[in-house]
């Protein structure tokens, strides 16, 4: 296994875990106010379709586009997604953005659904109240279908997951292990799930700030290397300058968090976040 | 027509959201890094410590700008 194949399962894994752990909190909440049913059904279809949208763009993508093309690109891309990652995490390690707090976010789901809102996650109002006397949690088999919670469970995971496929698919594929990072990707949202399910609702507990520090870390790291091959560059050590990268951009994180606690926190950090990513 | 129109313009507002965001300098700063890949991967060892140093430097004043603004 080389050091580019180890930083792939790192970083798709870490990626898919973060945007697992958000995609929960809003499911849970949606089964937990609506009945368990309409959310896993809802959060089911929204896996088979992300997983249709691997196989109908990585595959393609993979087989037809020229390699240094296709590196380029997919380079400029998790450059951008890993950068924005980056900049967060190292703006909330520094206190000067508020942390992502799952808690206020479920609660918040589960207040809105609960009484009939379905804006939590921009879902339509469709539907809303066509059947009324959501199933209690635990009757997930016998519960009378819920409209608004199919389609928040749907949402919550369909747009947390697009980020997954995106990752999946450009490191997949510009590596061609895309098969690899589905797995990957597949492996980290059972774990979540499973983890989910064993500590109930603690979902804040996961350190989420420094999981998105250490993917934002690896997808930078990633975006730089495959835009410099894509370009004709040829680094030295070949695919070992990747961690490289990966050390010279976690000391910069390190030393940007550093100096920006220094600097202070602002007023309005105070303030909890509760909106996507 | 209406629908597709919809998907359309729920598409661009993707990518738009997905490429630019909150940090429109991080995109930018992505299209300068990808032109000096391009212009500079003759030049071996000055390309191989220039490119991460554009990132960084782009990194840097991105949380020094979100600082700023919050």
């Amino acid at each position: 296994m080389t050091a580019s194949t180890v930083v792939i399962v790192l970083a798709v894994f870490g990626a898919s875990a973060v945007e697992a752990v958000e995609a929960l909190t809003i499911v849970t909440a949606a089964g937990v106010s609506r009945g368990w049913r309409s959310a896993l059904e809802g959060t089911l279809a929204a896996v088979l379709v992300l997983a249709v949208l691997v196989l109908a763009i990585g595959v393609p993508i993979a087989r037809l586009v020229p390699i240094d093309l296709l590196r380029v690109v997919i380079g400029a891309l998790l450059l951008v997604l890993g950068l924005d990652w980056l900049r967060k995490a190292v703006l909330r390690a520094s206190g000067h953005k508020a942390l992502h707090d799952e808690d206020a976010i479920y609660e918040k789901t589960v207040a809105d659904l609960s009484a009939g809102v379905t804006a939590v996650t921009g879902a339509a109002p469709a539907g809303a109240g066509a059947v009324t006397g959501a199933a209690p949690a635990g009757s997930w088999r016998r519960g009378p279908r819920d409209a608004t919670g199919f389609t928040v469970a749907f949402k919550g995971a369909f747009l947390e997951g697009m980020e997954v496929v995106l990752i999946v698919v450009t490191l997949g594929a510009s590596s061609g292990r895309l098969a690899l990072a589905a797995a990957s990707a597949a492996a980290a949202v059972a774990v979540v799930c499973v983890a989910g399910y064993l500590v109930a609702r603690r979902l804040s507990e996961v350190p989420e700030n420094a999981m998105k520090l250490a993917v934002g870390v690896m997808l930078t790291s990633f975006g730089v290397f495959w835009v410099g091959e894509g370009a004709g560059l040829h680094w030295p050590g070949s695919d070992l300058m990747i961690l490289v990268l990966v050390g010279v951009f976690a000391v910069t994180a390190a030393v940007l968090s550093l100096a920006m606690r220094r600097i202070g926190p602002s007023r309005q950090a105070v303030a909890v976040h509760t909106g996507h990513s | 027509m209406t629908s597709v129109l919809r998907a359309l313009g729920a598409f661009a507002r993707f990518w738009k959201g997905f490429l630019i965001g909150d940090a429109p300098e991080l995109f930018v700063g992505t299209l300068v890094f990808v032109g000096a890949a391009l212009a500079l991967h003759h030049h071996g060892y000055v390309a191989v410590v220039l490119l991460p140093l554009i990132v960084i430097v782009f990194l840097g004043g991105s949380v020094f700008r979100g600082r700023v603004r919050s």
